[in-house]
């Protein structure tokens, strides 16, 4: 029988048993993020014609908060086994690589689509309910989750300290996921600014997602499919080519 | 498996951290069933060897096989056959006791382990702490848990790295009482250990790690035959000592005289010159060499 499992539920109960500060924490802060945004700039500003701002600004901040869930739950449970040094209990039974891949990248996108949830969730309160497009919500909520749930696991492995993962999470996952059409359609930036939003692969992600509720995005849902898609085969393969080679991990 | 395959097999290993050379082509074989002691100083590589026959390391060259197996080809089968306790204290504080035995059985693909798992945490006395987090078990719990935590896929190979460093005495006895009870069962021992005189007490043999090498390996009795410093302690009635022993014989501050000797038949000797000399022994203890005497006579020969 596979450690599989195993692995998969014991990175399951880690969130769990924390959930105060994996999923309530995370749904209060974008609660506050939709009260303060929505307060300011409801009256002010209409992306899209028809769509209230606090309608366009639910699904961003779902989103967001997916993404930076998955990352950490990942990268958090890797850094601090390797800190503990109880990493040493998942390398000495017989899981291979890929188990342990599919075991880290399970439990990310479960704890992302449980704080995306919950986020929704509050969010009803504020915005008029819309049946979103189901197709669209799942592929690219699984999609993101799993991106940044891959990413979490490069960056678990990779950081050897503390500071070092918070500074891949301050300066490159927190402006990657701000700088992306959260809180605004990068149609309303300059030209520049646009073109180098369409490199930032999150944007995609919270263009399509929002796609899924109000049934208008800045670009293609297919495209960002596409480009979502790729994203997620070109970090799988990183980060199985890393667990391979033991990198940082079998010395 | 045949009898003859080899427990643990390592043939020239050889592994460098950037300038340090930790092993420097070790070749040994550990039978099935053996209790087997590795001793060496800090730093002589007996750490690297076990995290190579872990898979936690990897061997800049050579073969490294548990029960015939590669670690590195077949490590399924190879990490299903040993059972490491890892030197350093390390524990997960998300879980507790039993939830941390339950997980590890799960990673070796066991779904129904509890009977198991209450049994080695009946030996290893761990049954009245099954719900407590792992964080408040103090440090020689954490070690009995890291002990439970090697042996719950029930390995034919278990391999304890220091696994009495910092533990008092009682944990001491009960874990080397349950320890020897699995070698009696049947399976193979590897353990390092600072404390010379477990090694002695428990392994039938030995190998010696200086810088990377090994200097030494054979049964315990041999070992403990390779130094004849054998000391004598006597207590005389006489101030001095005939001229021609005043060199070998050493007074020691509360007025006793040492003598070291290699074979009996100089002890012999030197009580017969005293007889002649009319002075007679009112005291005499004899101390035997035990692996300490061997260990620092080969580490400082080599």
């Amino acid at each position: 029988m596979s450690g599989f499992p195993a692995l998969f539920y014991k990175e399951l109960l880690r969130f769990w048993k924390v959930a105060v500060q994996t999923v309530v924490a995370p749904v209060v802060t974008a609660l506050l993020y939709l009260l303060i945004f929505s307060h300011v700039l409801e009256a002010h500003v209409e992306v899209y014609p028809g769509v209230s701002y606090t309608s366009f600004l639910v699904p961003g901040l779902v989103m967001m908060s997916m993404l930076q869930n998955a990352f950490s739950n990942s990268s958090s449970s890797l850094i601090q086994s390797k800190m503990q040094g109880n990493i040493v209990f998942v390398l000495l039974p017989p899981l291979s690589y890929l188990e342990f891949f599919l075991a880290y990248l399970g439990a990310a996108v479960i704890r992302g689509l449980v704080v995306g949830l919950g986020v929704w969730a509050v969010t009803l309160w504020f915005a008029p309910w819309q049946m979103p497009h189901l197709g669209w919500l799942l592929a690219y909520a699984l999609l993101a989750c799993a991106i940044m749930g891959a990413v979490g696991i490069v960056a678990g492995i990779w950081a050897e300290k503390y500071d070092q993962l918070a500074a891949f999470q301050n300066f490159l996952i927190l402006p990657l996921t701000f700088l992306s059409g959260v809180f605004y359609s990068i149609h309303s930036l300059p030209p520049f600014w646009q073109a180098v939003s369409h490199a930032n692969p999150v944007f995609y992600l919270i263009d399509g997602f929002r796609h899924a509720f109000v049934g208008q995005s800045d670009t293609d849902p297919w495209l960002g499919l596409l480009v979502a898609g790729a994203c997620f085969v070109a970090i799988s393969a990183l980060t199985l080519a890393l667990l391979k080679s033991g990198y940082k991990l079998r010395h | 498996m045949s009898q003859a395959t080899p427990a643990i097999h390592v043939s020239g290993l050889r592994k460098r951290f950037h300038t340090v050379q930790a092993l420097g082509g070790v070749s040994l074989d550990i039978q099935q069933g053996e209790f087997f002691g590795l001793l060496g100083p800090n730093g002589a590589g007996k750490t690297t060897l076990i995290s190579i026959l872990a898979g936690l390391i990897r061997a800049d060259s050579g073969e490294a096989a548990i029960l015939g197996h590669d670690v590195v080809r077949d490590y399924r089968q190879t990490r299903r056959a040993l059972g490491v306790v890892p030197q350093e204290l390390v524990y997960d504080p998300f879980f507790n006791v039993r939830e941390t035995l339950r997980i590890q059985s799960g990673y070796f693909g066991l779904r129904h382990n509890d009977g198991w798992i209450d049994e080695i945490m009946h030996h290893l006395d761990l049954t009245q702490h099954a719900d407590k987090g792992t964080q408040s078990l103090s440090g020689g719990m954490k070690r009995r848990l890291l002990v439970a935590q090697a042996l719950v896929h029930k390995p034919p190979v278990i391999v304890l790295d220091e696994p009495t460093a910092g533990v008092d005495v009682d944990l001491r006895r009960s874990l080397w009482e349950f320890i020897s009870r699995l070698n009696r069962e049947g399976h193979t021992i590897l353990l390092t250990t600072h404390y010379l005189e477990e090694a002695e007490a428990l392994c039938s043999r030995i190998a010696m790690l200086k810088s990377g090498r090994i200097v030494a390996c054979d049964t315990t009795r041999n070992l403990l035959q390779l130094t004849n410093e054998h000391c004598a302690q006597l207590r005389l009635d006489a101030e001095a000592v005939p001229a021609n022993w005043r060199t070998r014989l050493l007074r020691d501050a509360d007025g006793c005289w040492r003598f070291n000797f290699g074979n009996y038949v100089e002890l012999e000797s030197l009580l017969a010159d005293l007889r002649g000399a009319g002075i007679s022994v009112r005291e005499m203890r004899l101390q035997e060499p035990d692996l300490e005497d061997v260990f620092t006579d080969i580490m400082k020969r080599t």
